[in-house]
Formats: structure tokens, C-alpha cells, sequence
């Protein structure tokens, strides 16, 4: 660094935290780390890290993974960091700081983003062994340790945000775990009574237990000295081996209360606009610990952030300010989502709620709409899909009625607000405060083309990440209004469509991925390797035509094996925690008592967990890669085959048990499942294809939620198609009518392979029929009246598969080659994975996940990794 | 073009902090999928070839589940830079730097790795 005159003046920031760190960034964006000194003390043992995302070390996060500071930044800008060193004393005349180690720093400017600590109710035994608050990464792996060694049961004290998120890192960790919430519902900042009824639902169908309205009165402890259980205000006793409290926090103000800065009456460093201390021009405070201007202490990282901007903006002497921020939140708790944003509880006089709930499905939305029509906030619970867009139109009258914003697809509200209806002012996104017309610049004068472009020019999305799906669409929109054209292509290796690409591996007879992208791929994508998207894509196409264009039919021969997914690849489905799933083919759901027998001892033998799917067969859990071959070997022998699980093909087809046994049935239904699910079994696709046979119109197959679904009648059998259960459930529509038993499959068998001709990938059929130009006519043109004369080409390229199929399993068990593939370690292949273990769950077993939490920590010696391991 | 008599001979070897770790037989490597190897002190690496044989060595462990699976992802190219996509959630790795592509904030452990 060049000298500069004079002493360098010098920045203290007391607290690495979010907000700290975020600080930092903005110390060093506008170029005052140049020109300052700048010292952090930081108490916690780590640098910053993201503590909104603390949970997801449960799922498998590391500590590392979670770290927001490289050193390499720091290191670049001369910021020197004390780690494990509080701020102890802070000396405002002299203008100096001690920190615990003796270190005394004096500071021109000092800046003080201490947090919060969690707030612990003053009830008997709150310090007992097995009681634990839940903030920082020392708390977590704290309340892991305990977890595993002595406790079973858990109970969490507080059902806010924060008291949710402990609860799901207790039931991560295996505990049988309680909520106890003093108020009548859970998260009672956030949400009214029925988004806490549509909360409560989901929560308790997860397995949690929740103690709503109940206080908690004292904590019971046992001889040593440790958590039993606690006392609740009701006057029962709940047995739990350890206590999280998570009931709200306090900003951390202890350091700013002793040099005498003013603090509010509730707590908090009493701070401007810009930021500053009221009692101090040369002190600021920022973060979860500063009393902002407007009266609050803000308890959301994205208020924080600005904050941070603001007081690095006042530093560097431009003009900035901080009067408020808004509270919108959306948050995945539990695998739920939950949203809200603006005027949640409707406060506004005279103001109005819309409501859609759905108890049954856990959902609830309430939409706060102003006498004048403003949208003025609103609730979202389990879907909160039009969060981003929702939260953008408030202040604003939306263009379409409230109602069709809240209601769910297909019930009469055909009303989609797309983003291009928001005006330019709306803040698409809240974390950086970005708003669409920033996005539409980015795209219109700063040549961005995609939203990771979009995301580096403007930081927006780069927050929280729920305004990604917005910003994503405005790019488009954006990139379309402008005349270029969005990209149609599968891939970045290929710039055809899917439907391009079988047209031409049809029609030239290319074999190979490897071809296919030398010759037709795009320029800079040629030679390479391709990509996760168009290899088994490609390798899709190849398998759906292989006797026809000459190729080997086996997924696993050459070429193939590398393109395939990697559930295809070891024809199984990958769990998890690394172990695969068997699913035999049962046809029809049909299976003889010897075979039930033969699965039943399979599973034994090898210690797995069955469970009857729901496509009407068995599935068995947790088998190591390397004992797939001797399973399956077993299986071979006793005359099963692979149920394709796995593969973008054919699944089951379900049958209902039809006129051989039912009084109602019509048609034999069983035989019918079986005789289609042979046929079309192994028939690789651009998605999965399921099916179903009703013995008649009572429909107990369920044939109308399926691809292709067939429906007995007095006169022979209706077609179906297009039908979806899953995501986005559709109705099969009727394709034709009392056909005969050959007319039935002829036309099942066009229209498979049209759709397998002309569908992108990854679309099931009832997204095609949706997509298609002309939609079910046309489709019935072309494979009921043969409008395009396709129709002898398309059952040919039928029964050359009926004619080629092979059993995929069988040909790999008697192929030593192959079968050398499915080994846990290159180098050790009778050595299983030391991190795939089981523990035991309802007389059957489960994955040891917190085996894959602890992760193969580069200290532990092999005896011990591989010691941990062997459940079985 | 090498000699198939070579290719067999040769070994794929990793850089450990002491010394060379040998981990297969070149030939057991196929170009586009992975295979995982055990560490002396029980760590897993997932070794890559592509298709101009160039060999990546980067640690098992998917950062996102905790599951030892990178191996058995898909491999590809992106911008010239090869990469594994997690076969569990799908995120991408770079192989030379361990660098998540989908992720800043995530780069997973990377081998110095030759055949030799
Ligand atoms: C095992 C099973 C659940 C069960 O315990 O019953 C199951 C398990 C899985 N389903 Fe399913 N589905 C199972 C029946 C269903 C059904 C019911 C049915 O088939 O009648 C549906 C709704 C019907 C439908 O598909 O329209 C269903 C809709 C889905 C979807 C959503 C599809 C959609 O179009 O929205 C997915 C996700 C996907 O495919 O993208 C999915 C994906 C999955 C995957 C493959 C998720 C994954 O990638 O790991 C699960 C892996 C299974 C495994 O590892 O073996 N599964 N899944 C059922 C296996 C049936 C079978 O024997 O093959
Ligand atoms: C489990 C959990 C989930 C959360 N989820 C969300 C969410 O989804 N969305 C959201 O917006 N917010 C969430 N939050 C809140 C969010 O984490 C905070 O708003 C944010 O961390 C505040 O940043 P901060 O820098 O002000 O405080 P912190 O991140 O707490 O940092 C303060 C730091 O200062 C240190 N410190 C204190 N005193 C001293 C001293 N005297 N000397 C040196 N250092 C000191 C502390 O040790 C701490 O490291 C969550 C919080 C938790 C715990
Ligand atoms: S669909 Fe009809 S035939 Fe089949 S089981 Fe139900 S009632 Fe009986
Ligand atoms: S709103 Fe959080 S990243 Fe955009």
C-alpha cells in the first residue's frame, strides 16, 4: 500500500457477523479499505458464516460449506481480523478499544454489529446438562453431540421461525421431537390463525408433536443432574431428554450500555438514519443489535445488509440512509413454505382479506387488499410459488383480480400474473433491493443474456434466493421484447431442440453421443464431452431407437453406459445416503404367493427395507452397489426381470382385479395390465410412462391419473391419455372408444411413439398434449386418422422394440465386464462405504443420517470409519 | 494414438501429502464416469477421465447431502472446463478447481493426479 499522509485513519468493526461481513464488502466496494485501516474482532471461534442457513449442516452443510469470508478477500484488502478476541471495553474519550487478549486498537470510526443472543425464559433449571439455545455453530454441534450420545426425545421451547428450524435440526438428528409455544399458534409474528392452523397441520403430519397455547414452567431434572423432562403450564409433564429454547432474542447491547451510548427501552443501540449512534458521531451500529430510526430492531439478515450499505455509504461521505425496511420473509421450514410480506395482518383501516385455504392440503393464502384495490401484503403457507411476484405488486393496484391470484391453477382462475405486468419501480428483489427495471438495464444496456449474468451485474438473487424464479422470467421476457431470441435449445452443447435431435438420429442412423455432437453439436460444445443434460438425453433417443437405426439395445454396452443417468447406469435408484433401491417387475401388480416368498427371503437375507409402492409392486431399500448383482442374480433365478424404476420408461401398469373376481367388472382388466405392461416394458422415453386398466367405469385403477389409461365397457376398452398424477395432476382425456383388443394396442402403440418422437425432454404427456400445436385433436389426427401418414412408421418402430427387448439385469449378471462396475471402491471393492449405515426403525431399518453428517473427517483412521459403519 | 500394450501398464496415481497413491489400472477408467477409491486414512476420492484423456481426482463426498456419490455422477463439459454434476441434487463441480458452478460459496477438495 502507498503512504499516505499522516497517520491512516482507522475503522473498528466489533462483530463478524452477516451484517459484519457484509460491512466489510461494502468498506471494500467503495475503496475505504484503501484509505483505512481496518481491524475486526471477532468473539466467535470462526470468521463469518451464514447463519440463516445454520440447519442445513444437517443435511450435510459442513462448517467450511457455510463460511461467507474467503481469507483470500481479507487479505486483499488489509483487513485485519482477531478471531476468538472480543471487544471487552470500549473507551469513548480516548477513542479506543480493548479486546479480551489485551489488544487495544484506536479507532476514528468504530462500528458495532454484535447480533442478538437468544432470549432464555427465567424458569427453574434453565442451565441443567441437555438444555441448549440455538444460534451459532458451536450451539449446533453442541446439541449434536448430546443428541447422539444420550437423548432420544426432544423438546424446543418457542414455535417462531427460529423454533421451527431447531425443531427440524432435532428431527434431523432422529429425535422424537415436541414444539412448546406459548402463544395459540405457531409462528405468531408471521402468520394469522389460519396460516397457523394450515402450519400446525403440516408440521403434525411430519411427526412432530406440537403444544400450542402452553407455557413452560420448569425444567425437571434427574439425579445427575441432566434434563428429564419439563413442566408445562397446563399442569402436565413432558418426558424429554434435552430442551432447545429458541423464544426470540435481544440485540447484544452489553458493550455500548457500558461506554454509555443510549439504548432503547426494549434494548438495542439506539442509532440515525445514517446509521450513527445518537450519542456518538464517531460510533455506528448495524445489524440485529441496532435500534433503527423508525422505533425497531430488525431481526432479518436483508434489513441488516442495508444497514451495512448505509453505514459504509456514511463513512465514505455520500449520501445514504436508512428509514425502515419491510418484513417479507420466505422461508422453507420443514420442507414448508411459508411467505409473508407487507401488511400481513391486515392493519390498514378498512382493508380486506381474501383467503383460499385447503386444510387438507396444508394450504393457505390471504391476500390484505386495500379499499382502493392495493394489494397490501398477504400470507402464504405450503406453496408460496407467487411470493416474488406477489411481493412486487404491493403498494399497487395488480392488474387481475386478487381472487385469481390465490387461487389454485384450473379452478376457474386461468389468471396468471406474469412479472411483465410489474412496473418498473416494483423491487423484485427485497435482499439487495433491486428493482425490474435494474433488471430489465442489465438486460437491455449491459448485454446480460442470463439470469447468472444478471445475477453478477446486479446482485439481485443472490440473497436469499427466492426471487431466482422472477428474475428468470424478467430475463426471458426481457431477452424476447428485444427481439433475440431465447435460446430453444436442449443444451449448451446443442442448440436443436429434443424433438430436432431424434429427427436426426432417426433419420441418419447416428449411433453415438459422441458423433451426434462432432457433427450437429454447437461449434464450441464440438469435441468436448457433452453435458448431464444431453448425454442422457441423447443416450434416451438411442435406447427408444436402437433396432431400427442399428444400435446395441443394451443400455450399459459402449457409449451407452456413459450417458446414462446414473440410476440407469447401475439399473437401480440411487437413496440418499448412497445405497440403491430393487424394484422387480410385478406385471399387473399381479404375483403369485412363491414369488411373494422369494422377495420376502431376498429382503431378509440381505437386511433391506420393503415397502409396497404405489405403483401396485414392491420395492426393497438400501442395498450397497455391490450387492446389487447378487440380489438381482437371485431375483434373475427366480424369474423376475427389472421393473425399470429407474429408467425414463415404462413403470407399472396397475390393474384393478376386474370381471374374474369383481361383481361389477366387465372385461378382464388383469390380463389386459399384464399384456400391456410386457409389451411396452424397457421402452426408454422422454419421461416416465405409467398406466393403469379399470375392469369398468367405477375406476378403481385409478387409469385416468396415467399416461395412457385404458377403461373397460360392455363394447371392449376406452383410451385414455395424457393423464398425470404427481405434481400437477391432469386428467386422461378420451382418445377412443370400445376398441377390440388389437385395435386398443395398435393405437397405444402410435401414440407412444409419436409422443416419444416429438416431446422435449423430461415432459411427462400431459404437459405435451398441453404444449402440442392443436393439443388431443391433433394427436388424434395423426394416430387415430393417420393425418400425417406416420402411422405404419410408428408401429414398426414399435415392434421392432417388442422384438428386441432383453432383459436389462439378466444380460448384466452374466456379463463379467459389466457386473465390474458395481464395486464400492475401485481400489478395495469388498470394502462397503463406510458412510452407507443403517439404524433400526419399526422393526425394519432406516439410513443413518447423521453418519453422512459427520462425513469422512480427514482425521479418522480407517479401523475407526469402517467400526461406525457395520449395522449390518 | 498409444499402444494398447501401454495403456494397460500404466497406473492412475494420486498425490498424497507424502507420496504417489496408486489407484487403478488406467484401462479400468472409462472416459465419461467415474469410479471412487478408498484413501489410506479413510478419505474417498472420485478419479475422472474425459474423452481426450485428461484425469481429474476430486473428494467423494457430495458437499450438499453428505453422501459419498460424486463418483457416480455425470461428467461433461461446460465452457471448455470439465465438470461432475452431483448425482443426488444435481449440483456441478469443476474437476480442475473443485469449484461448485452452481454454488460460490461450495469447492470440494481436488488430487493431484497422472498416470504413470
Ligand atoms: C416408490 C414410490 C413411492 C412409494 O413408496 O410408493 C415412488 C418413489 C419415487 N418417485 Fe414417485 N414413486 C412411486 C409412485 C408414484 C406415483 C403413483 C403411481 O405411479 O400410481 C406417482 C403419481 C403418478 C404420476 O406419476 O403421475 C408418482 C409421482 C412421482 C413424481 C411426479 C411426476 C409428475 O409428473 O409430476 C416424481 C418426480 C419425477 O418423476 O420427476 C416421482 C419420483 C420418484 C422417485 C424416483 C424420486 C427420486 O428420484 O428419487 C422416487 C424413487 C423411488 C425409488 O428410489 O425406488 N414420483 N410416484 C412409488 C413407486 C411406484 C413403482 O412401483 O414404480
Ligand atoms: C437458526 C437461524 C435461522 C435464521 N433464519 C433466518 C432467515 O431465514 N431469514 C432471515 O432474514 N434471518 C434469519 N435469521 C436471523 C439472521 O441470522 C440474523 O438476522 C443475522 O445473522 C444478523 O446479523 P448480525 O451480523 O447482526 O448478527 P450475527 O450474525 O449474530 O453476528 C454478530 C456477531 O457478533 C459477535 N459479537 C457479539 N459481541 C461481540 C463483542 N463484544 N466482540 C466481538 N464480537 C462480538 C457475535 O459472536 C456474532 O458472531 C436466522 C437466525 C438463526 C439463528
Ligand atoms: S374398477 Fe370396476 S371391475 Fe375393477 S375392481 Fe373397481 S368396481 Fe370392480
Ligand atoms: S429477494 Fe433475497 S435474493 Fe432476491
Amino acid at each position: 500500500m502507498t503512504a499516505t499522509p499522516g497517520p491512516t485513519p482507522t475503522i473498528v468493526l466489533v462483530g463478524h457477523g452477516m451484517v459484519g461481513q457484509r460491512f466489510l464488502e461494502a468498506l471494500a466496494e467503495r475503496g475505504l479499505t484503501a484509505t483505512h485501516r481496518v481491524v475486526v474482532l471477532c468473539e466467535e471461534p470462526r470468521p463469518a458464516y451464514d447463519r440463516v442457513q445454520l440447519t442445513s449442516y444437517f443435511s450435510g452443510r459442513t462448517a467450511e460449506d457455510l463460511s461467507m469470508t474467503d481469507l483470500a478477500f481479507l487479505e486483499e484488502h488489509g483487513i485485519e481480523l482477531h478471531i476468538g478476541d472480543p471487544a471487552e471495553t470500549v473507551d469513548r474519550e480516548a477513542r479506543r478499544v480493548t479486546a479480551r487478549s489485551g489488544l487495544a486498537v484506536d479507532y476514528d470510526v468504530l462500528v458495532l454489529a454484535t447480533g442478538s443472543y437468544p432470549f432464555v425464559p427465567p424458569v427453574p433449571n434453565k442451565d441443567a446438562a441437555g438444555c441448549f439455545v440455538y444460534r451459532t455453530i458451536e450451539d449446533l454441534l453442541a446439541i449434536e453431540e448430546y443428541a447422539k450420545s444420550r437423548a432420544t426425545v426432544g423438546a424446543v421451547v418457542g414455535g417462531g421461525l427460529l423454533g421451527l428450524e431447531a425443531a427440524g435440526a432435532l428431527k434431523g438428528l432422529g429425535l422424537t421431537t415436541h414444539i412448546v409455544e406459548f402463544a395459540p399458534r405457531l409462528m405468531p409474528v408471521q402468520v394469522d390463525d389460519g396460516g397457523g392452523s394450515a402450519l400446525l397441520r403440516t408440521v403434525e403430519n411430519m411427526g412432530l408433536a406440537v403444544h400450542t397455547g402452553t407455557g413452560t414452567q420448569e425444567i425437571v431434572v434427574g439425579g445427575d443432574g441432566a434434563v428429564t423432562g419439563m413442566k408445562l403450564s397446563d399442569g402436565s409433564e413432558l418426558a424429554t431428554d434435552m430442551v432447545v429454547f429458541s423464544a426470540g432474542v435481544r440485540p447484544r447491547d452489553q458493550l455500548a450500555r457500558a461506554s454509555g451510548l443510549e439504548v432503547g427501552e426494549r434494548g438495542g443501540i439506539a442509532v440515525d438514519e445514517q446509521c450513527r449512534t445518537l450519542t456518538d458521531p464517531h460510533v455506528f451500529a448495524i445489524g440485529e443489535c441496532a435500534l433503527a430510526a423508525d422505533g425497531r430492531v430488525y431481526g432479518l439478515v436483508a434489513p441488516g445488509y442495508e444497514q451495512a450499505q448505509t453505514a459504509a455509504a456514511t463513512i465514505a461521505a455520500d449520501e445514504a440512509s436508512f428509514t425502515g425496511a419491510d418484513l417479507s420473509t420466505k422461508l422453507k421450514l420443514l420442507g414448508v413454505d411459508v411467505a409473508s410480506f407487507g401488511d400481513a395482518h391486515g392493519a390498514t383501516a378498512d382493508c380486506l382479506d381474501v383467503v383460499y385455504s385447503d386444510s387438507r392440503a396444508g394450504l393457505y393464502k390471504k391476500l390484505v387488499i386495500g379499499s382502493d384495490g392495493t394489494l397490501l401484503g398477504g400470507i402464504l403457507i405450503g406453496d408460496a410459488e407467487a411470493y416474488g411476484t406477489l411481493k412486487a405488486f404491493t403498494g399497487s393496484v395488480p392488474p387481475v383480480s386478487p381472487e385469481s391470484l390465490v387461487l389454485p391453477a384450473g379452478a376457474g382462475a386461468p389468471a396468471q400474473l406474469g412479472p411483465s405486468a410489474l412496473p418498473d419501480e416494483a423491487v423484485v428483489c427485497s435482499c439487495h433491493n433491486v428493482t425490474k427495471g435494474t433488471i430489465r438495464n442489465a438486460v437491455t444496456e449491459r448485454s446480460c443474456t442470463t439470469v447468472p449474468e444478471v445475477k453478477k451485474c446486479t446482485k439481485a438473487g443472490t440473497g436469499c434466493g427466492s426471487c431466482v424464479k422472477v428474475l428468470g422470467q424478467l430475463v426471458n421476457a426481457e431477452l424476447e421484447a428485444g427481439g433475440i431470441e431465447v435460446d430453444k435449445g436442449l443444451c449448451g452443447c446443442f442448440s436443436q431442440t429434443r424433438e430436432e435431435l431424434y429427427e436426426i438420429v432417426h433419420a441418419l442412423r447416428v449411433t453415438s453421443h459422441r458423433d451426434l455432437l462432432d457433427r450437429h453439436g454447437r461449434e464450441d460444445a464440438r469435441g468436448g464431452d457433452g453435458c448431464e443434460v444431453c448425454k442422457p438425453t441423447v443416450g434416451s433417443i438411442i435406447a427408444s431407437l436402437a433396432p431400427t437405426i442399428g444400435a446395441s439395445g443394451y443400455v450399459l454396452d459402449g457409449e451407452q453406459a456413459a450417458l446414462q443417468d446414473t440410476n440407469d447406469h447401475f439399473l437401480a435408484n440411487l437413496q440418499k445416503n448412497g445405497s440403491y433401491s430393487v424394484v422387480p417387475r410385478i406385471p399387473g401388480g399381479e404375483i403369485a404367493p412363491e414369488k411373494l416368498i422369494v422377495i420376502g427371503e431376498i429382503a431378509r437375507d440381505f437386511g433391506l427395507y420393503t415397502k409396497i409402492t404405489g405403483g401396485q409392486r414392491i420395492d426393497m431399500f438400501g442395498a450397497r452397489v455391490e450387492q446389487l448383482p447378487v440380489i438381482w442374480a437371485r431375483l434373475v433365478d427366480a424369474g423376475f426381470e427389472s421393473g425399470h424404476a429407474y429408467g425414463k420408461s415404462l413403470r407399472t401398469v396397475k390393474s384393478c382385479v376386474g370381471q374374474t373376481w369383481c361383481r361389477y367388472g366387465v372385461q378382464d382388466s388383469v390380463r389386459m395390465a399384464i399384456d400391456l405392461e410386457l409389451r411396452y416394458r424397457g421402452l426408454r422415453s422422454p419421461h416416465k410412462l405409467k398406466s393403469a386398466v379399470s375392469g369398468c367405469q367405477r375406476e378403481c385403477a385409478e387409469a385416468r391419473s396415467k399416461d395412457f389409461g385404458v377403461i373397460a365397457t360392455v363394447g371392449g376398452w376406452n383410451l385414455y391419455v395424457g393423464g398425470n398424477g404427481g405434481a400437477t395432476p391432469r386428467h386422461a382425456d378420451l382418445l377412443a372408444q370400445d376398441l377390440s383388443d388389437a385395435e386398443l394396442v395398435r393405437l397405444i402403440d402410435r401414440f407412444l411413439m409419436f409422443y416419444i418422437r416429438t416431446a422435449d425432454r423430461l415432459e411427462r404427456t400431459s404437459t405435451w398434449l398441453d404444449r402440442i400445436p392443436g393439443g388431443l385433436d391433433h394427436v388424434r389426427d395423426v394416430v387415430v386418422h393417420d393425418s400425417l401418414g406416420i402411422c405404419d412408421e410408428l408401429e414398426s418402430l414399435m415392434s421392432a422394440h417388442v422384438a428386441y427387448y432383453r432383459d436389462e439385469w439378466a444380460e448384466t449378471i452374466n456379463d463379467p465386464e459389466k457386473l465390474s462396475r458395481f464395486v464400492s471402491f475401485v481400489n478395495a471393492p469388498d470394502t462397503p462405504d463406510p458412510v452407507v449405515g443403517f439404524v433400526p426403525e419399526r422393526d425394519q431399518m432406516k439410513p443413518d443420517l447423521p453418519l453422512l453428517n459427520i462425513g469422512m473427517r480427514p482425521a479418522q483412521s480407517m479401523e475407526a470409519a469402517l467400526e461406525g459403519s457395520a449395522q449390518r | 494414438m498409444t499402444l494398447a500394450l501401454e495403456t494397460t501398464d500404466l497406473k492412475v496415481r494420486l498425490q498424497l501429502t507424502d507420496a504417489w497413491f496408486t489407484v487403478c489400472d488406467l484401462s479400468t477408467l472409462v472416459p465419461g464416469r467415474g469410479v471412487a477409491a478408498l484413501l489410506p486414512d479413510g478419505r474417498q476420492v472420485a478419479v475422472f477421465t474425459d474423452r481426450d484423456g485428461g484425469l481429474y481426482a476430486v473428494d467423494n463426498r457430495d458437499p450438499f447431502t453428505g453422501a459419498a456419490v460424486l463418483s457416480r455422477g455425470l461428467t461433461g463439459t461446460h465452457r471448455g472446463r470439465p465438470f461432475v454434476a452431483s448425482p443426488l441434487l444435481k449440483q456441478r463441480f469443476d474437476l480442475e478447481t473443485g469449484q461448485c458452478l452452481d454454488d460460490d460459496t461450495v469447492r470440494l477438495t481436488t488430487y493431484e493426479v497422472k498416470a504413470a
